[in-house]
């Protein structure tokens, strides 16, 4: 039988994917097609931008920007055994139509490990999880003894997929060692960075897989309770993870006992209330526990005295739903993906100025001209490539030179930015770097939980110089000021929120203090962002005083009659800029 | 009121219940008053500087009224990037507001949030639980009119 996967992820819901879905619905049952395709709606297929998005198989036809009015051709085509050509991917460099979705260049690059499931299964429905090898993985551990499912994980090279890239083997062996009456597994699923949402999707497409994770990190380090803290901004991964829990408790994956062994495990959820300092993994515990999300000075470590002071393994989503995957495929098999020191795939959040936005697995090693250019398809409107940021706010941005760096984690931090949780957005030439720093370190400021002073402080400080500077009112001395209160916070903070939120400044002024110092010296922001160093002008010899700068001004602050070329008042200028994109001659340029 | 003293029987004693109590007591009213944190820290054996104190801490908690439809603009990489700021100016504009405001007819409530993780449309809005992508200042009053619409139904 022939499925039809309809992209049920937020992005393409937000395209009326659900609309696209029940049409489908209503013209096969009228036409009496059920027996012949069978209807899914599934989690997120990745390719955010051309959303909503439709898979077919078994030829795996991928259908893009589907509207509920497509779907009688759509259907009639299917019918006779064709592919609709009106809707399938259009390559934009050759206006090719691309007929399956490994063809697509989006697609032809990534290796869907973690993903595999996204977009084919059905998560709100446990018999597509079995059906695709699903919790196979648990009976296997099931069979070995604690030691040897670390051991497996040990093998696998697998690192935290959260930010600092621990090794998760080492992690669990440090939680299996410790004595106590009870411990415990998180899955940390509050995924706070701005520009990454790859466990938001992890957790809408293939829920089942994340408890797997869970169940089998829980037996590894004899635990019998385990929490998922998320964020309550995500609704829709909430209910399928809910979802999942009961249908799991219904067939004995989740309950006392598990599949005839001597393992217990039940797995709540704890929504979070809006606190990116509870992605730390102390904070989280605390908010757990019902506090203010406060880090607390570590040692003693979580695997030692975690949530409730009991031994506590955290884990976030993705890492966890790599578990499964190992234990499947073998950890010898695994530890072949990748490089040296990072094995396996990591998951991309692709956003910014590039044309393909959306989710992105690869290996790891992969270059970062190959996910921006061939998977990302460059950078949107033609504009010239500039940077990207990786890792969010504690984070740090690549440029040009760093384009055929090999990516994982050890050269990523050797280049001043880190993993973090894989967010990577693409900046063009129209983005100001000193404005992108300002932005990220007011984002840390504001989300400093105040309980550590270097952060508090600190970064408080920081701001303020960051606002001086992008407001005119910088000096050279300045950018040293950044520089060394920026190392001394990252030295003194108490968790990771502090000890990484200057990092945008420090890589920013890394790569791109000219642009600082056009900002301090010459009052100028090359990017034409910082409203308060820009000015407009209008070039008489241009002018043909058609008047529509003059109609859409905002402030009124330009002057001019027939034939006659126009001004801008300077005082009355609110450097908007909607006077230069509305001259039809471009005769208003910024200075 | 009789509410809340039930849904503080549910929570009493239950460990690390007093964040999942504050969420459904706030889902009830759409912000929480003086009166409820005082029932609840009494209720759950805690001083009203604790409960105080979790529930200033996340953003999620509302000590004023609201309005019937939430408005929170994404102030994320992608979104900022993409323009995000444009968006917010031109709501602020039509609702006569600024951001954490909320308008006199109690009709909408607009907020900036970091991230709503659909930074695949960026820049993106969401309105009570409905996504908002490939937003432009001028698409913005259309989109504002169906919620006023919903509400004259």
């Amino acid at each position: 039988m022939k499925e039809i996967l309809v992209c049920g992820g937020t992005g393409c819901i937000s395209g009326d994917s659900r609309l696209v879905h029940d049409a489908l619905e209503q013209e096969l049952s009228r036409q009496g097609l059920e027996a012949e395709f069978k209807l899914k709606y599934t989690g997120c297929h990745g390719f955010c931008e051309q959303g909503p998005v439709i898979l077919v198989t078994p030829k795996d036809n991928f259908y893009c920007k589907v509207a509920p009015q497509d779907v009688p051709n759509l259907i009639h085509q299917l019918k006779e055994g064709k592919v609709y050509d009106e809707l399938l991917y259009v390559e934009p460099t050759t206006n090719e139509r691309i007929l399956t979705r490994h063809d697509v260049p989006f697609y032809k690059k990534q290796q869907r490990l973690v993903l595999k499931n996204c977009g084919i299964i059905d998560p709100e429905n446990i018999d597509d999880y079995l059906s695709s090898c699903g919790y196979k993985s648990l009976q296997k551990v099931l069979k070995l003894q604690p030691e040897q499912v670390i051991q497996e994980i040990k093998t696998s090279g697998l690192r935290g997929r959260g930010g600092g890239g621990f090794p998760t083997g080492t992690k669990w062996d440090f939680a299996r060692k410790s004595v106590a009456d009870n411990k415990y597994i998180i899955c940390n699923a509050d995924e706070g960075d701005p520009g990454a949402f790859m466990d938001r999707s992890l957790s809408e497409g293939d829920p089942h897989a994340v408890l797997e994770g869970m169940l089998i990190a829980g037996y590894a380090i004899g635990a019998q309770e385990g929490y998922i803290y998320i964020r309550a901004e995500y609704p829709l991964a909430v209910k399928r993870l809910s979802i999942a829990i009961e249908q799991a408790k219904a067939r004995g994956y989740l309950g006392k006992n598990l599949l005839g062994s001597k393992f217990d495990f039940s797995i709540k959820i704890k929504q979070g209330a809006g606190a990116f300092v509870c992605g730390e993994e102390t904070a989280l515990m605390e908010s757990i526990q019902g506090n203010r999300g406060m880090p607390r000075p570590r040692p003693p470590y979580p695997a030692v005295k975690g949530l409730w002071d009991r031994p506590s393994n955290i884990n976030n989503v993705e890492t966890l739903a790599n578990v499964p995957v190992i234990m499947e495929m073998g950890s010898e098999r695994y530890a072949q993906i990748g490089t040296e020191k990072s094995k396996g795939t990591k998951i991309f959040a692709l956003t910014g100025k590039v044309n393909n936005t959306g989710l992105a697995e690869v290996p790891m090693g992969i270059t970062l001209r190959e996910v921006v250019f061939d998977i990302g398809g460059g950078v949107s409107d033609g504009k010239k490539f500039k940077a990207v940021q990786i890792g969010g706010p504690s984070g740090g941005c690549l440029t040009e030179e760093h384009l055929d760096l090999p990516i994982d984690y050890d050269s990523l931090l050797e280049a001043g930015a880190m993993m973090g949780s894989g967010g990577l957005v693409v900046m063009d030439e129209s983005t100001c770097m000193v404005e992108l720093a300002r932005f990220f370190l007011s984002f840390s400021r504001h989300e400093s939980c105040g309980k550590c002073t270097p952060c508090r402080e600190g970064n408080t400080r920081l701001l303020e110089i960051l606002q001086r500077i992008v407001e005119g009112n910088g000096e050279m001395e300045d950018l040293d000021r950044l520089q060394s209160l920026g190392e001394n916070i990252i030295q003194s903070s108490l968790c990771g929120l502090g000890q990484t939120a200057p990092n945008p400044i420090l890589s920013t002024l890394k790569y791109f203090r000219q642009e600082y110092e056009l900002h301090v010296k010459n009052k100028v922001c090359p990017a034409g962002v910082c409203k308060a160093l820009l000015s407009y002008k209008v070039m008489e010899d241009k002018c043909k005083a058609c008047g529509l700068c003059k109609k859409s001004c905002p402030t009124e602050a330009i002057t001019g009659e027939k034939k006659q070329a126009h001004k801008i008042d300077v005082s009355k200028c609110a450097q908007c800029g909607v006077c230069m994109e509305k001259c039809p001659f471009d005769a208003i340029i910024r200075g | 009121m009789e509410d809340i003293s039930k849904l503080i029987d549910k929570y009493r004693g239950s460990h690390g219940g007093l964040i999942p109590l504050l969420q459904e007591a706030q889902d009830q009213a759409g912000y929480l008053s003086r009166e409820t944190l005082e029932q609840i820290a009494e209720g759950m054996k805690l001083s009203l500087a604790k409960v105080l104190g979790v529930t200033t801490f996340y953003s999620q908690f509302h000590l004023k009224p609201r309005g019937k439809n939430i408005i929170r603009i994404c102030m994320g990489t992608a979104c900022h990037v993409r323009g995000g700021a444009s968006i917010m100016a031109k709501l602020e504009e039509e609702l006569g507001i600024k951001t954490g405001e909320t308008t006199k007819d109690l009709e909408f409530t607009l907020e900036s949030v970091a991230c709503i993780g659909a930074c695949g449309l960026a820049p993106v809005m969401s309105i009570n639980d409905d996504i908002h992508g490939k937003l432009t200042p001028e698409k913005i009053p259309e989109i504002l009119a169906k919620y006023r619409r919903q509400e004259a139904v």
